[in-house]
């Protein structure tokens, strides 16, 4: 697991101890599906957690456990230090009102205006009108929809939907909110500002955030840590930049390269080759991130190696807050030249990964 | 037949209908309304659960409807002169239209209960919401544009059901059409029970639909 060691004694919001969920057979004679196969994870207080992995790997699953909306087959689920699983009917349903979920498909009642959807929460609750007018009508302006108070969800777009359902899962004043792939069905540009208005929640009222994906780039934007999940099991987790940096799992690795600035180009990976020809040249991909990602790296190998550098591709982005950089270059295989340059690369601390040959 | 005499027949023949329509139409959603919605939350793993139950109301909702009404009115005499106090007449001819009724409506809320999102009930759970809560805030009020084209619907049936309730003295529109329009040889009182009839069935579905589209949200255009 990536640097999880690294990580600083932190004040958990949320526990996954042993976690396993089966879900009985629909059929005779068939197997029940285990869903969940043993998760053991903390997500801590305050932070964006990204919990990521390919439909049918147990994510949505494993949300569903921290409101109760169903029951682990074993194991314990404790937010805020309250075990979800011992609670039942009215100490359930408290529980609930302090836990605030989005969904995908928004899961808004079509038959009530934007403030109505907002106040339901508060309405089982039992709160009463005045007050619940008071206590929503700031949520809504800051999710920016103070001009649709009446409108219609059908009368909404797709963000503006989700932002209503944001405000309706802050209502409470929930510690903790779920996030239930509440951008899959958003555009990129929609996604962002969703992100965004999420990052800026947790900022400035320190809520703790559960955002289960599928989307690496989500991860990338809005998550401080993540989670991989495979096969009802988490596979590989850390500090996001760290996961992204240095994936050990293929799932991760798999998940990774389907996203565009990372891994190589195809036209590059169409031409590379294990193994070099006279004259081919040696296929290097460098990661700079910190420190590393303003020097004059090129500059440098020409001047200091005398090496005729090839910049086959590159990119230079930013995950959860910090620079990043990727960049594939190409220069002669002679063992004598690559061997000065692995020294280089760890004089100067640049992550180096030889990845084949070109002609 | 004076012209007199015919509006009187035809007043009196339209107030029996829609008094036997209304009566049995009110009583018949009062009772079918928790029945469809129980039909609807009491399958294995919903939010009622009780499968055995939910089997054997669906079982009498099914015997109930596939029961021809004219034989249910025949059938139910002894029951009738229980509640009406009598077994002729139009309060009488309430009864069996009431019971015929209950299942009706049942099945058409069943219907449109199930129709509502299921994400609508989970995001209420999610709230904390208790499951009467989930009945009358999610599940009722987002089923309302169904629910009222479903009552109108049953009006509709009701005013047809109504016309064989002549059988036991029920009066109304359909029995005046038979026993002057078919037994005497009366063409002009058919024909004037079926045009008020047609009228009838006209405005209690433009009123239906009318008020199915004051509940309907759901295709609003900004």
């Amino acid at each position: 697991m990536a640097n999880e060691s690294a990580l600083p004694e932190t004040d958990p919001m949320l526990v996954f101890e042993g976690v396993t969920k089966e879900f009985p057979a629909t059929h005779k004679g068939e197997n029940g599906f285990k869903a969940l196969n043993g998760v053991d994870y903390t997500v801590p207080r305050g932070t964006i957690t990204g919990i990521i992995g390919r439909s049918g790997a147990g994510k949505s699953t494993l949300v569903r456990l921290v409101n109760g909306l169903e029951k682990p087959t074993n194991g314990r689920v404790l937010v805020d230090g309250t075990d979800v699983t011992k609670l039942s009917g009215g100490s359930l349903r408290t529980l609930r009102r302090s836990v605030g979920m989005i969904f995908q498909h928004f899961n808004l009642l079509s038959s009530r205006t934007v403030f109505d959807n907002v106040a339901m929460p508060l309405e089982i609750a039992g709160m009463p009108a005045k007050a619940i007018k008071a206590k929503i009508e700031p949520l809504i302006d800051m999710v920016g929809l103070s001009d649709k108070l009446d409108r219609y969800p059908a009368e909404l777009s797709g963000g503006q939907k989700q932002r209503v359902g944001i405000a309706r899962a802050l209502a409470t004043d929930p510690k903790l909110l779920l996030s239930d792939e509440a951008t899959s069905a958003l555009d990129p540009e929609t996604t962002q500002h969703i992100l965004d208005l999420l990052k800026t929640i947790n900022r400035e009222l320190g809520l703790t955030v559960l955002l289960i994906t599928h989307e690496m780039e989500v991860v990338k934007t809005a998550t401080s840590r993540v989670a991989v999940m495979d096969g009802g099991k988490i596979v590989e987790s850390g500090r996001t930049f760290d996961v992204f940096l240095r994936p050990q799992h293929a799932t991760t690795q798999t998940l990774l390269a389907s996203m565009p600035g990372t891994g190589l180009p195809d036209w590059i990976k169409r031409k590379v080759k294990d193994s070099p020809a006279p004259g081919d040249d040696a296929l290097v991909r460098l990661t700079f991130f910190g420190d590393t990602a303003d020097q004059p790296l090129v500059a440098r190998l020409t001047k200091e190696l005398g090496l005729d550098v090839r910049i086959m591709s590159g990119t230079v982005d930013e995950i959860a807050g910090d620079p990043f950089g990727n960049l594939v270059i190409a220069y002669s295989a002679e063992p004598g030249v690559m061997e000065q340059a692995r020294a280089f690369f760890a004089k100067t601390g640049l992550v180096a990964e030889e990845v084949g040959y070109v002609d | 037949m004076s012209i007199d005499m015919l509006v009187n027949l035809l007043a009196k023949g339209l107030w029996q209908t829609v008094y036997m329509v209304f009566v049995s139409g009110l009583i018949g959603t009062a009772i079918g309304l928790p029945i469809g919605v129980f039909l609807a939350t009491s399958g294995k793993g919903e939010l009622f659960a009780a499968p055995g139950w939910n089997r054997v109301i669906g079982l009498i909702v099914n015997a109930t409807r596939s029961t021809p009404f004219i034989i249910l009115v025949v059938a139910i005499i002894p029951f009738t002169r229980i509640i009406a106090g009598t077994s002729i007449g139009t309060r009488a001819a309430i009864v069996p239209l009431t019971i015929a009724t209950i299942p009706f409506v049942a099945r058409l809320i069943e219907g449109a209960i199930r129709e509502v999102d299921k994400g609508l009930v989970e995001a209420a759970r999610a709230m904390g919401a208790t499951p009467l809560q989930i009945v009358t805030k999610v599940l009722l009020a987002e089923a309302m544009p169904s629910i009222a084209l479903g009552i109108t619907l049953t009006i509709v049936s009701l005013i047809g059901y109504s016309a064989m309730v002549g059988a036991v003295g029920g009066g109304g529109l359909g029995d005046l059409g038979i026993r002057y329009g078919y037994q005497r040889f009366m063409p002009e009182v058919m024909l004037a029970v079926v045009v008020v009839l047609i009228v009838l069935v006209q405005a209690v579905q433009s009123a239906g639909d009318a008020l199915a589209r004051r509940f309907d949200k759901r295709n609003r255009k900004s």
